[in-house]
């Protein structure tokens, strides 16, 4: 089996079509079943009541949002270690998805906040440093868009994006290197402090959002493959067939 | 000037230091121009929010370092941009010494140039806001750990967007969030002297992130030109 088959765009571009509906379709049953064991099976929270419920919203968004960047930054640096093309290609289509991960993890965090804090910003480390990671995931975007060549395009992008890693220990451990506002994390790989239901809520929404994220990425980059190899000889063929 | 036969890291960073500083000797109105800046950012405050002597000494830490931000990021354009048009950069890439000395040196020479004066003029922005001499002392030993971090990390960021559409806007996009932790840790070191705390915490933690900073940094800003000069 050659491993780098699928290295290529023109490969590569009918295996994201065949993955993205599969993808999109378990992004929704998972979707389905997690806010159903949120929202209608786990039980109110003893402190906060009714609007813990976010969380199956916020914690998914908020792993997502690092975890994809962190992916990106994989992608970039292969861009820059090999010089290949589809990572370069995958980075920018994973930079949107990121940003939305990102803006959305902020925004219900500010909506989960009003009622518990009293705020729906603090200046605390946590915000801050996921407010940073909006403007890194903006930055790349803009950045990759401001070259007539694309390529120098991704390869200027690529390194903001590594240097921009610097960024995703901070915000991870900044509940506990500070004494924040934001609470620490109840999920951890020695065990929980939270009730089951809610933990496999919160897993299946997160499985949830990666599915879409993935299926997203694979649209995406198949839009910005033709794009590309518009005028490569399989590209035409597969207009005219 | 005859081109020696093998290049050094000495070599070179020495070579672009002196060429431009004596680049900047030459135009001195651009340091003018930043220190101008600064002073003018510094006292828009005051007009702006009011100046109660109370509230000075409370915002005073942290707008000398907002202005001194901006001024330095103004500032990042001198790095590599005039060079990048006139071709010079490509030369320098084409020439014996090692990229990573060389432009470590500009890096260096631009601090000369934006950092240390907007440092040393810092104590009598403070005087302005009423700041005491143990707070002026340590806001001017925060911005001096602090400005060669922001030389460093916005060098790289104005070498990645050489020659991009959208300019000052995308390089603001670019190289304002990387200065935010400098920002929080440099101003966080005068507000404590000025709240009675240890300003140790922070200016340790400055220390380290320059060290971080000049082992790392460099290295990003020769990727960040290679890119460029493609």
């Amino acid at each position: 089996m050659n491993w780098f088959y699928f290295s290529s765009p023109s490969t590569f571009y009918g295996l994201a079509g065949r993955l993205a509906p599969w993808l999109f379709a378990l992004a929704a049953v998972t979707a389905a079943w997690g806010l159903y064991l949120g929202l209608l099976v786990a039980p109110t929270d003893a402190q906060q009541g009714e609007v813990y419920r976010v969380i199956f919203i916020h914690v998914p968004t908020a792993w997502m949002s690092m975890f994809l960047y962190f992916v990106m930054a994989c992608y970039c640096g292969l861009t820059l270690v090999f010089n290949t093309r589809l990572s370069a290609m995958m980075a920018r289509a994973i930079a949107p998805t990121g940003a939305l991960f990102t803006a959305v993890a902020l925004w219900t965090g500010s909506f989960w906040g009003k009622p518990t804090w009293g705020t729906y910003w603090v200046w605390d480390a946590r915000l801050t440093s996921e407010l940073v990671l909006l403007f890194l995931y903006f930055g790349f975007i803009a950045l990759s868009n401001a070259f007539e060549d694309p390529r120098r395009g991704d390869r200027a992008a690529a390194l903001l994006a590594i240097i921009g890693v610097v960024n995703l220990p901070i915000i991870y451990f900044s509940v506990q290197w500070w004494n924040t506002l934001h609470q620490g994390s109840s999920v951890s790989f020695k065990g929980t402090s939270m009730h089951v239901t809610m933990l496999t809520g919160m897993l299946v929404m997160s499985f949830s959002a990666w599915f879409y994220a993935a299926g997203a990425a694979l649209v995406r980059v198949r839009s910005i493959i033709l794009e590309r190899e518009r005028r490569a000889h399989w590209v035409r063929e597969l207009k005219e067939g | 000037m005859s081109a020696p036969s093998r290049g050094t890291y000495s070599g070179g960073f020495a070579w672009a230091m002196a060429r431009d500083l004596r680049l900047a000797w030459r135009h001195p109105d651009e340091i003018i121009l930043t220190l101008a800046f600064f002073a003018l950012v510094a006292s828009l405050f005051p007009l702006g929010i009011g100046a109660e002597p109370q509230l000075l000494a409370r915002i005073g830490p942290g707008v000398i370092w907002v202005g001194a931000l901006l001024a330095a990021f103004l500032a990042l354009p001198g790095i590599f941009a005039t060079d990048f048009i006139d071709g010079s950069l490509e030369q320098m890439t084409l020439s014996p010494h090692p990229p990573l000395g060389w432009a470590a040196g500009k890096i260096a020479a631009h601090w000369i140039i934006s950092g240390l004066p907007l440092t040393l003029m810092s104590p009598l922005i403070g005087l302005q806001y009423g700041l005491t001499g143990d707070t002026l002392l340590v806001e001017a030993l925060s911005l001096a750990l602090g400005t060669p971090i922001l030389s460093l990390l916005g060098g790289a960021c104005a070498a990645l967007a050489l020659g991009a559409r959208g300019g000052g806007m995308l390089l603001a996009l670019l190289a304002l969030p990387l200065f935010v932790p400098v920002l929080i840790f440099g101003a966080g070191a005068a507000e404590a002297q000025a709240t009675g705390l240890a300003p140790t915490p922070h200016l340790s933690l400055l220390a380290a992130a320059l060290i971080a900073a000049l082992v790392g940094v460099p290295a990003a800003v020769v990727a960040a030109v290679r890119i460029s000069v493609d």
